[in-house]
């Protein structure tokens, strides 16, 4: 029994490892390539279980993804001479296996290099015909897309197909970044300045505006005053000549009177005089006549 | 399917051909213990004809492979959960995606099941200085929100989308701010920029169909790079002074005009108070003369002299006098006249107006003069 047994448990075994070494499987994201004794056999399978022969055929598999590759950035010279640094990635895929087989082995780090290498190229041409603005600005699709041509007709060489590139950083260089930045704070200088000449007109304005609306305002008020002052004189005088003009003489004696009272006779004045005016007669005599003898 | 791909070299068929002729006789056999084990009392004479021991140990044998079996299959239960979808892979051939809920597929070496979160929302930050079309070099910070809307594009089509994207956002957002001014994404481009970057990033990703759906890209800061960051706030300090300067001056303007406006009505009032008081004083006098002259026109002569003489005594009673009768013919008259002037002050003892004329008719009213008649004394 136990050797039967054993047969049995053997044949199991033998035939597991058998099956095991002559099927395999190419997942949705693989291209397989079937090899017979070192030539290629077969190469467009679809995904599932396949069969190969054990020990005669075998199998490789290389990713039907596509693949991403980012290069760090280099240096490229503008047409105007300035340096630039600039990284980019790939995206590719392989569609030809046995293309990429032959020609890079299957080995990723193979076709990346060799396409950066074609990628490098391209972005050094377009680049080298551009100057900065025109490589950072409006130009950058197209200049993908200059290099993408380039590359497509290069990639099948290789068993591949670029999907896409695509530039990432276009940067100045270190030295150059700082006299970017010494530029964008010249221009931040201005605008302060030029923000703090607009305060100083806007308050001077003010300030003037004000001023102005002081003297309108005053110089109105004393024209009104003295057009009131006017007013006020003018019916004085006509009071006053309305009553004096009665009687005339009078008039002058009167005033004349009341001038001597104001303008002499202070207790500071001295008069000297002469006893001869009409005054001064009843000290010549009593009568008062002669007064004026001489 | 992938039994009969055509190659023609199926290797059942071929070994059941080549195989040793022992075989189809234990594989015969092993039928026929199956049904045995199934089959109960019904063929008892092959058990027996096997022979007692044979039979028991082959039964345990089943047993335990069915077990296995059982085991085996048990470990194609999975669980998608309801934000997830499961992709399952039939010897590596995409079979299905199945929604949530517990599922089982064959087990492990025949299907494969990869699970995708497609409702969660990743979100990861970008952070990068750039270069704007005008030459100017602008930090952006933003994040990248998206959900992998399509299972079966994100598993098979990119080696690694996550990473992709994150290029892809790189480029686009660099493209786009290249395209613009730095005043612009500063300003009114903020939003504009951050969703031309979404459009590209999202057809680049739908050109590799990715199976990524990016739902939103905020930009949190776009902003002037540090070394510049002391001239912006300066920038901004400026525009504070320049509120300042005109606040103060606002401040000034408003104290000054309505001083003025007061000011004004002063002068106003003042001429007014004036003119009130010229034309009450003038009417004052000339009511005054109005009435002297009445009496002056009763009697003029006696009036007249008397008005004379009581003046001349008004003037003459205060002030120093010198009578020179010249008709003594002494010419040479020496007049010490600024003693005289010194003295004259202490002499007058009695009150220097002439307040203390007795004569009432006519009495100088200095402090009633208007200001033209008064203005000659001190």
């Amino acid at each position: 029994m136990g050797s039967r047994f054993n047969g049995v448990l053997i044949f199991i075994a033998l035939t597991a490892l058998l099956v095991g070494m002559s099927v395999f499987t190419v997942d949705e994201r693989e291209h397989a390539v079937k090899f017979q004794l070192g030539e290629i056999v077969r190469s467009d399978y679809m995904p599932g279980l396949h069969f190969k022969w054990p020990f005669l055929q075998r199998v490789y598999k290389f990713p039907n993804t596509i693949l991403n590759f980012e290069d760090s950035e280099e240096r490229f010279l503008t047409g105007e001479q300035k340096n630039l640094l600039v990284d980019y990635f790939v995206t590719w895929r392989v569609v030809d296996p046995e293309q990429y087989y032959v020609s890079v082995q299957g080995d990723e780090q193979a076709a990346v290099l060799r396409l950066a290498a074609v990628v490098r190229e391209g972005i050094k041409a377009a680049v080298s015909r551009r100057d900065l603005q025109e490589v950072v600005a409006a130009d950058r699709s197209e200049l993908m897309n200059e290099m993408l041509v380039e590359l497509r007709s290069k990639s099948p060489e290789f068993g591949i197909e670029v999907v896409d590139v695509r530039l990432k950083r276009i940067d100045l260089e270190n030295e150059v970044s700082e006299s970017v930045y010494e530029r964008m704070r010249a221009e931040r200088r201005l605008d302060a300045e030029t923000i703090r000449a607009e305060g100083n007109r806007e308050a001077v304005q003010i300030r003037a505006t004000a001023e102005r609306e002081q003297t309108v305002i005053l110089s109105n008020a004393r024209r009104d005053a003295e057009t009131i002052r006017g007013e006020g004189d003018a019916m004085a005088s006509q009071i006053y000549a309305t009553a004096y003009s009665e009687d005339r003489d009078f008039y002058s004696f009167y005033r004349t009177m009341q001038a001597y009272r104001q303008s002499i006779g202070g207790s500071q004045d001295v008069l000297v005089l002469q006893p001869d005016s009409e005054f001064f007669r009843y000290l010549q005599n009593q009568f008062g006549t002669e007064a004026t003898g001489n | 399917m992938a039994w009969d791909d055509g190659n023609n070299k199926d290797p059942w068929k071929s070994r059941g051909n080549q195989g040793p002729a022992d075989l189809d006789a234990i594989v015969r056999e092993l039928q026929r213990k199956i049904r045995g084990l199934f089959g109960g009392g019904s063929r008892p004479r092959d058990v027996e004809d096997r022979g007692p021991g044979g039979g028991i140990g082959s039964n345990v044998v089943l047993v335990v492979l069915l077990g296995l079996v059982g085991l085996w299959s048990l470990t194609g239960f999975y669980i998608v959960d309801e934000a997830e979808r499961a992709v399952v892979l039939r010897f590596g051939k995409y079979t299905q995606v199945t929604q949530a809920g517990l599922r089982w597929h064959l087990p492990m070496p025949i299907e494969k099941v990869v699970t995708i979160n497609t409702q969660e929302v990743v979100a990861w930050p970008y952070q990068g200085s750039m270069l704007t079309r005008d030459e100017n070099i602008i930090v952006i910070n933003l994040e990248v929100q998206y959900v992998r809307t399509n299972p079966e594009q994100f598993l098979f089509s990119m080696a690694d989308p996550e990473e992709t994207l994150q290029d892809v956002t790189a480029s686009a957002i660099r493209e786009i701010v290249g395209k613009n001014d730095l005043a612009y994404i500063l300003t009114e481009g903020r939003l504009s920029i951050a969703d031309q970057a979404l459009q590209l990033i999202q057809t680049t990703l739908d050109n590799y169909g990715a199976g990524i759906e990016v739902i939103l890209l905020p930009m949190d800061t776009a902003q002037y790079p540090d070394p510049v960051q002391a001239s912006v706030q300066d920038v901004v300090k400026a525009r504070e002074d320049r509120e300042r300067l005109v606040a103060d001056a606002n401040t000034y303007a408003s104290q000054l005009v309505p001083a003025a406006v007061g000011q004004a009505s002063r002068e106003i009032l003042d001429a007014e108070g004036y003119r009130s008081r010229v034309i009450a004083d003038a009417e004052g006098e000339s009511r005054r003369f109005s009435q002297i002259l009445a009496e002056y026109q009763n009697a003029p002569a006696v009036t007249r002299e008397r008005i004379f003489i009581e003046t001349l005594e008004a003037v003459l009673a205060n002030s120093t006098k010198v009578l020179i009768d010249t008709e003594g013919g002494n010419n040479l008259l020496y007049l010490p006249l600024d003693q005289l002037v010194r003295r004259a002050p202490t002499d007058s003892a009695q009150p220097v107006g002439v307040t203390s004329l007795p004569a009432s008719g006519f009495e100088a009213s200095g402090a009633d003069r208007p200001a033209a008649a008064s203005g000659g004394r001190r």
